[in-house]
């Protein structure tokens, strides 16, 4: 198997530099996503739901608490692996 | 009786037994002919209320097609047969007969038109069930399917207790609305309430889905939670109460669901999340909001399987899904690696894939409600979504640090069976009118518009940022090894514990009190000894005399006593 390892060709992905180009890519589409808010007609539900990139802020700021939040419950409830003993 | 037999759950049943007989190598194909045969007779049936008979003057109807229950007919019966070519390689009659009976057994409770053949199906759901978690014959799946069984039980014995206060009340069983009106409606919902996972009656199914065999959690994932969506669809529809704990069902699992380890755990807390979107759309209980769950249920059943097939498929080959163990697989199970995006993106509703077309239904239906409040918990959990089950298992799975596995792709069933399942997902994301078409009510929504697109896209690129900028700034939690703590501790763990405390303090007391009887009788004894014994009081050696001055005293104060008496 190591030997299978070394013959192993390179992936495209396993370069850093390649991984900084889909992130920076991801960043481009956000901005493009943003630029799109004045080129739609918006039809909100509720008035807040409209405001200015509502969505592209929401969805960054959710994520942001959820993984924060989770690793705040990691250090309430984590326990060994075999906690239970099963 | 042909009318009774004449129905795609009895036959799926059927030839479930008859797969107990039959050469094991025809197992696979018998998986996956006998419901693509049983499809094909659902199809043909006529709507209506079929294989009515009375038992004990209560009248059965054991084949009830309509709007609502040939949907999730129909899908269940999709879902037997891509998990019966997924386990097509499986020779394990245990797991090939569990699958059709339960498979089957989930399809007469959805098309049973009475409470009690619906509890008869529901209790046979659990019974064959948990045979998926035993066949992984481990000490560990043991135990957990006994957890698994005795709540599952737990539940019929429920529905069983409402029907028959029901009767009682009402002389009817018939299983239509229900409604949250005195104890029947109550026991009922309870009893719908532990399959369809709610919050504080839902560790049965992160506890039980993940010890399943890697074709079983297949099986188990499509049908027991989306029958008691089913259930709640018929039966309490409208339900206020319904909207609160679906819209708690979406949020709090993704937390738990961040720090797992256990990749088929993280699909199941996910599991349990999307169950919230439907449980929400029932609880609304408009047309668009019921179609919106009803579609949600068939398109969230192909993407989890997807899901679960494609992490079946890492377990098959490398032996676990804990993510701290994997990464970097998608250079040996390139294929596999793909059908998991694709079921990735469709849970997460990106445009083109399944969950954009149904999940919309029903947050625009709870948008026309009004419910501001809700609307924000979906869209959040929405970005939840995104997380664990759009990014966190084909990223760690797949790509991040390669864990040096070299196995070989997954074999050419699973791949096919993924393959079809992935194709379906697509295939409802570009052209959703075929599900439209048997929603339960007529269909007036268009998914595809600019600002749907696009704000839904803000919102999962916007997430997808998030995630990169954190993993980049080393914040995302990482995978460890370790056990996160649920609601299931309770009963694991501080039940147990408390009973051994009260038991130890019961027993405790009980030799306190014995103690404190036992010296009270010690000195009972003591005293008596003391008193009758050859030394004591009444065994002295008193002289005659001194016997007859006390006779004398006695006589005397008779004698003036009965003077005084008479006189």
């Amino acid at each position: 198997m190591a030997s299978e390892q070394r013959d192993e060709r390179q992936r495209w992905l396993d370069r850093p530099e390649n991984v900084t180009k889909i992130v920076r890519a991801l960043w481009i589409a956000c901005g493009a996503l943003v630029v799109a808010e004045f080129f739609y007609h918006k039809h909100p539900y509720f008035g807040f739901d409209g405001s200015f990139a509502f969505y592209a802020i929401f969805g960054f700021a959710a994520y942001c608490v959820i993984v924060f939040s989770a690793k705040g419950l990691r250090r309430v409830i984590k326990r060994d692996e075999d906690y239970y003993n099963e | 009786m042909s009318e009774v037999l004449l129905n795609p759950a009895l036959l799926m049943m059927l030839a479930g037994l008859v797969a107990l007989v039959i050469p094991k190598r025809a197992l696979g194909v018998w998986a996956v002919v006998v419901p693509v045969a049983t499809l094909a007779l659902l199809i043909s049936l006529p709507e209506g209320a079929a294989g009515q008979f009375t038992v004990f003057g209560m009248e059965l109807v054991t084949r009830r097609i309509d709007g609502l229950s040939f949907v999730w007919a129909v899908i269940f019966h999709i879902a037997a047969i891509l998990a019966g070519i997924y386990a097509w390689h499986v020779q394990d009659r245990v797991q090939q007969v569990a699958a059709l009976v339960y498979a089957g057994a989930a399809i007469g409770a959805v098309l049973a038109g009475d409470l009690l053949t619906l509890f008869l199906y529901w209790e046979l759901t659990a019974l064959s069930s948990v045979l998926l978690v035993w066949a992984s014959r481990n000490p560990t799946a043991t135990k957990v399917g006994f957890r698994y069984l005795i709540i599952q039980v737990i539940s019929g014995l429920l529905l069983m207790c409402g029907a028959l206060v029901m009767h009682q009340q009402t002389g009817s069983i018939a299983f239509d609305h229900i409604g949250l009106e005195g104890v029947a409606g109550w026991l009922i919902f309870i009893a719908f309430g532990i399959k369809c996972a709610f919050p504080f009656l839902h560790n049965w199914l992160q506890d039980a889905y993940p010890h399943a065999t890697p074709t079983g959690t297949v099986v188990l994932s499509a049908f027991t939670t989306k029958l008691a969506v089913y259930s709640l669809a018929r039966g309490y529809a409208g339900e206020d109460l319904l909207i609160t704990i679906g819209a708690i069902m979406t949020a709090f699992p993704i937390f738990f669901a961040v720090i797992e380890n256990d990749l088929r755990r993280v699909l199941s807390y996910s599991l349990n999340n999307q169950l919230g979107f439907m449980v929400v759309g029932v609880g609304i209980g408009t047309e668009l909001a019921i179609n919106g769950a009803a579609a949600h249920a068939f398109a969230h059943i192909l993407y989890k399987a997807l899901l679960f097939m494609s992490m079946g498929a890492v377990l098959y080959r490398v032996g676990t899904v804990k993510a701290s163990e994997l990464g970097g697989l998608y250079k040996s199970m390139p294929w596999t690696t793909v059908f998991c995006i694709i079921g990735a993106m469709s849970i997460s509703a990106f445009p083109l894939f399944s969950g954009f077309v149904t999940k919309s239904m029903i947050l625009t239906a709870v948008a026309y409600e009004g419910e501001w409040i809700v609307w924000t918990v979906l869209l959040f959990a929405s970005a939840g979504v995104l997380d664990h089950s759009g990014i966190k298992v084909p990223f760690f799975t797949f790509f991040f640090h390669d864990a040096g596995h070299r196995v070989k792709e997954a074999p050419w069933n699973m791949l096919l069976a993924m393959g079809i399942t992935a194709f379906l997902c697509i295939a409802i994301g570009v052209y959703p009118d075929p599900l439209y078409a048997i929603l339960p009510f007529p269909v007036d929504y268009h998914s595809y518009t600019a600002a749907h697109v696009i704000t839904q896209l803000q919102l999962l690129l916007f997430a997808a940022l998030a995630f990169a900028v954190l993993m980049r700034k080393g914040w995302y939690p990482e995978e460890i090894k370790s056990t996160n703590l649920d609601f299931d501790w309770v009963y694991r763990r501080l039940l147990p514990r408390m009973t051994t405390a009260v038991l130890n303090g019961v027993w405790a007391a009980d030799k306190a009190v014995r103690g404190v009887a036992l010296r009270t009788l010690d000195g009972v004894v003591a005293k008596a000894s003391h008193t009758l014994g050859p030394n004591g009081v009444f065994s002295s050696n008193l002289s005659t005399g001194a016997m007859v001055v006390w006779v004398s005293v006695l006589l005397g104060f008779y004698v003036v006593f009965s003077y005084f008496w008479t006189a």
